[in-house]
């Protein structure tokens, strides 16, 4: 039971990180109409930002304030220069610039940095008893975490006058430009946002695995991307689900003994939501507008 | 000058010239209409003024500034507000977000509690709906939505584009003696309508528009009983109205 309980916990916890991450491409994705297959290397970013700074201070929350402050910086410059020259393009083409970022940054940074991965523990928090049970407290850390970003960008979504002109600007750019909706600038906070939690994301993975390197980010950045679209790409809430189903599956396996598996699994459940409901668990069918 | 001076402006899609040399102005306190069958180029036109189509010639000036240049998102802030063909209101947010983001470029949080009582007061319906999803409204009822949003941003002159597209008869008399009542209370009006008997007979002046060019102009009713009108785009014979 216990075991069943710390798996749980582990799973919640893992799938708040990848909740984070899908945030970034759900948004992104609703907002300016594009998969920004780079979002998972502003993970990376954030993790060497993460390394370089809490080698200079010692610090652990200075090191994530400058990862958040890097990668927005790098978000906001990504969108400016790599994506709105190419905004009315065709999607394929946005496609293809975006996996030009994500190597642009994968070489820049193994330009820095060198290819070989380095150990970053930056905390280390140990292990706290809850009755029977054993948990660590960094999956706490991660999971409460996690949880109060969620609420904040929620609340933020739903009750701001920015937030509402988002969900103007993903439901219908020409109608909010004519509501005098600045949608470049719109656009330009969301990737701000997106690159935020994946600096998030990035410090909680190396609570959990403390080492960088290049590639960090890629395999969360697709399966935050799975999760995404588990969840149905474009939609908040579902980016939420969506991460916290495939963590809680993922540790599962790995509880299981299945760790050889996760993957398959993860992605036939993939497969089996999609072929079941197209546009994902909360997506909504909507009306293509000529 | 006129308050909304368009000269010789074209617009293409491609290489279709969809709007060809189209001039015509709107007086302060004026209702003017462009009226055309479906095709003739009339919201293609609003949305060149508007910013949300780019021209490719002419000019559009309004109160003496030059609207080609100015960015969609700001032309609300110089007073033109639309509300577009087929409503668009946002249908995940309530019918009060959609009010207030109307208001968006407004910075006088005060007043526009005062001009969200003043549209509820035009439309009493949409007081009923505060709360209510935007899409789960009727079409009647999402044109006022419309109509409300574009309002609460204090609009000097109102663009309306097809705004009895798809209503019942009913909602049609609501929407044009609306329209008749913002106007008498100071706002100009520039109304593209297919229903041409109906702009007409409230429209101070009216344009024709056939395949991207202005064929006629006069006043409404001139228009209303020219024979050549009433036959193409009033569906009658060419007697003229005793």
């Amino acid at each position: 039971m216990s075991k069943l309980l710390e798996t749980l916990i582990g799973g919640l916890s893992q799938g708040g990180v990848y909740a984070l991450i899908a945030l970034g491409y759900t948004m992104v994705y609703g907002i300016a109409k594009m998969l920004n297959f780079a979002h998972g290397d502003i993970i990376m970013v954030g993790g060497y930002t993460i390394m370089v700074f809490f080698y200079q201070t010692g610090m652990p929350i200075v090191a994530l304030l400058a990862a958040i402050v890097v990668c927005i910086a790098v978000g906001l410059l990504t969108e400016r220069l790599a994506y709105r020259p190419l905004r009315g393009a065709s999607p394929l083409a946005v496609l293809i610039t975006a996996i030009g970022v994500s190597s642009l940054l994968q070489s820049l940074t193994q330009l820095i940095f060198g290819t070989a991965s380095s150990m970053v523990i930056v905390n280390t928090f140990g292990t706290i008893k809850i009755g029977s049970l054993v948990v660590e407290v960094s999956t706490l850390i991660t999971l409460f975490s996690a949880a109060a970003v969620m609420l904040a960008l929620t609340l933020f979504v739903n009750k701001t006058k920015t937030g509402k002109a988002m969900l103007a600007v993903s439901e219908d750019q020409g109608a909010a430009k004519l509501m005098g909706i600045g949608v470049n600038r719109v656009i330009a906070i969301t990737f701000a946002v997106g690159s935020a939690l994946a600096a998030l994301a990035g410090y909680f993975s190396l609570l959990k695995s403390p080492s960088v390197s290049i590639t960090m980010g890629s395999l969360p950045g697709i399966k935050a991307f799975t999760a995404a679209v588990i969840g149905g790409i474009g939609s908040i809430p579902g980016a939420m689900l969506g991460g916290i189903l495939l963590g809680v599956i993922e540790t599962a396996c790995n509880a299981a003994g299945l760790a050889n598996w996760t993957l398959a699994i993860e992605f036939a459940v993939l497969i089996v939501i999609l072929l079941v409901r197209p546009t994902g668990l909360l997506g909504k069918k909507r009306r293509e507008k000529v | 000058m006129a308050l909304l001076e368009v000269e010789n402006l074209e617009v293409y899609y491609g290489l279709i010239r969809a709007v060809k040399g189209v001039s015509f102005y709107a007086e302060r306190g004026e209702i003017v209409a462009l009226i055309g069958a479906n095709g003739a180029g009339k919201t293609t036109v609003l949305h060149a003024i508007n910013g949300l189509q780019p021209a490719r010639g002419g000019t559009v000036k309004y109160d003496g500034r030059d609207l080609l240049k100015t960015p969609a998102h700001k032309i609300v802030r110089l007073g033109l507000t639309q509300v577009p063909e087929g409503r668009r209101v946002f249908s995940e947010l309530s019918v009060k977000d959609n009010l207030l983001l109307g208001a968006y470029s407004r910075k006088d949080k005060k007043e526009i509690k005062d001009t969200l009582g003043y549209v509820f007061e035009l439309f009493p319906r949409l007081s009923e709906r505060v709360s209510q999803a935007a899409g789960t409204l009727s079409g009647g009822e999402q044109q006022m939505l419309a109509v409300g949003r574009a309002l609460m941003s204090k609009p000097e002159t109102l663009l309306l584009d097809e705004p009895s597209m798809g209503l019942s008869p009913l909602y049609v008399n609501v929407i044009f003696d609306t329209i008749k009542k913002i106007n008498e209370q100071g706002t100009t009006i520039v109304l593209v309508e297919q229903n041409a008997k109906k702009a007409l007979s409230i429209a101070a002046r009216a344009y024709v528009l056939e395949t991207g060019k202005i064929v006629r102009e006069g006043t409404g009713k001139e228009l209303l009983n020219d024979p050549a009108i009433r036959a193409a785009y009033l569906g009658q014979q060419a007697s003229p109205v005793s």
